[in-house]
């Protein structure tokens, strides 16, 4: 593997292959949680957490795991950073433990890292593995963040608990229903998609009045 | 009596894992384009969900509880699952040739499926008795295969026709899937 600049590894979690937005992984934590700005940022940090903590791991052991059983040592090592992200949330920030609930556990079976340490920290460096975690778990965090806080301004009139929307708004509080969270992604996505297509085709333009200078 | 038609009921309709629980949503979205293979993954679902129950009631009972090394729980759960996988591929693959060749591809993907976790995670915190667990596991297995193979018929129709250019593949998807969890809300008083 020839050697990438630090910076682009930790970009290309955030733009280019953002878990949520351009792979679409880890959507059951994003639909489940996103009900509140707070939910997001916490869900996303647990998670960047595990990330880079696998990541480092993962990639430190690269050489001693062998390749038959690359999946469960993955496995093990993705448990136990969840088990501990999972106690050190419950002593110290509990409302934000109940709140998440069982999704903290299921950071196990999220694919992003799974992913990760599969196409990433299993074939390149420890420093570059641990730019690729952080980069993708902010990546993740973003877009939690931002679908939470459009969900909870829409469902509840608030961001991060604080009223933004004028009084005389009435929440919808379907946005804070299940299919609120399907629906929600939905457009999100559709906004993204067609902000993707737009600065790729701006990209292609100044390439071709390039091309005639 | 009444236990049972609760947990069956809620399993499959109302605590529907995929519309109203967001357990499993990423085989929901990846499989289910044609229904053929949504109702193979549904299969190869159910059949894990309801033995992962039965295993990690007897792992949390006999082997964290009596250690007191509940907190281990994620751990054991996922390596149960894990090996539980390996082990059915292998029995179906001498056993029923026939069953092997229909669930065989989506086996692997089923140890990422936070489903299986979730139900393990889910009858742990609800603690069910041993029957149970493995009755919860079953029906909301069920409602899994409900839920992908009804959104898979949906797809199908949806690929044939003309979307709008932006709406084209996962966005329509997710609009067309929170439509059809607006329905199952309509399930929510049967309780």
């Amino acid at each position: 593997m020839s050697k990438k600049p630090l910076g682009k590894i930790f970009m290309n979690g955030i733009l280019n292959e953002n878990p949520t937005f351009r792979l679409l992984l880890g959507m059951c934590p994003t639909l489940a949680i996103s009900t509140a700005a707070v939910n997001g940022i916490g869900m996303g940090l647990a998670a960047t957490f595990v990330l880079v903590f696998s990541n480092l791991v993962i990639s430190l052991l690269r050489k001693i795991i062998p390749e038959k059983v690359r999946i469960p040592s993955f496995v093990v090592v993705i448990a136990s950073f969840v088990t501990m992200i999972d106690l050190l949330l419950k002593a110290f920030v509990p409302s934000l433990s109940a709140a998440l609930g069982m999704y903290i556990p299921l950071i196990v079976v999220n694919c992003i890292i799974f992913a990760r340490a599969e196409s990433f920290a299993f074939k390149n460096g420890p420093v570059e593995s641990v730019f690729d975690g952080l980069g993708m778990g902010l990546g993740f965090t973003l877009a939690l963040t931002t679908l939470s806080s459009i969900r909870e301004c829409v469902g509840a009139g608030t961001i991060f608990g604080i009223q933004i929307m004028p009084a005389s708004y009435q929440p919808m509080s379907f946005a804070l229903l299940p299919s609120g969270g399907f629906i929600f992604l939905g457009l999100l996505l559709l906004v993204v998609n067609a902000l993707v297509a737009y600065v790729d085709k701006r990209k292609k333009e100044k390439e071709e009045e390039e091309m005639m200078l | 009596m009444s236990d049972i038609i609760k947990i069956v009921i809620g399993g499959i309709l109302v605590n529907n894992y995929i519309m109203s629980q967001f357990l499993g949503i990423c085989p929901f979205l990846g499989v289910s384009k044609k229904s053929g293979t949504a109702f193979g993954m549904g299969m190869a679902v159910t059949f894990v969900m309801t033995i992962a129950s039965f295993f990690t009631w007897m792992i949390e009972h006999f082997i964290l509880i009596p250690l007191k090394i509940e907190f281990m729980q994620t751990i054991a759960f996922i390596l149960v699952i894990a090996s539980l996988v390996q082990i059915v591929e292998l029995v179906l693959k001498k056993l029923s040739r026939a069953l092997y060749q229909a669930l065989g591809v989506y086996l692997p993907l089923i140890t990422t499926n936070c489903a299986v976790l979730g139900v393990a995670i889910l009858n742990s915190t609800s603690g069910y008795s041993l029957f149970q667990s493995v009755l919860n596991g079953f029906s909301s297995a069920l409602g899994f295969t409900l839920s992908i193979v009804l959104f898979a018929f949906i797809r199908e129709r949806l690929a044939a026709n003309n979307m709008p250019k932006w709406m084209d593949g996962f966005p329509g998807a997710l609009i067309a899937a929170g439509l059809m969890s607006l329905a199952f809300l309509g399930f929510s008083g049967l309780i």
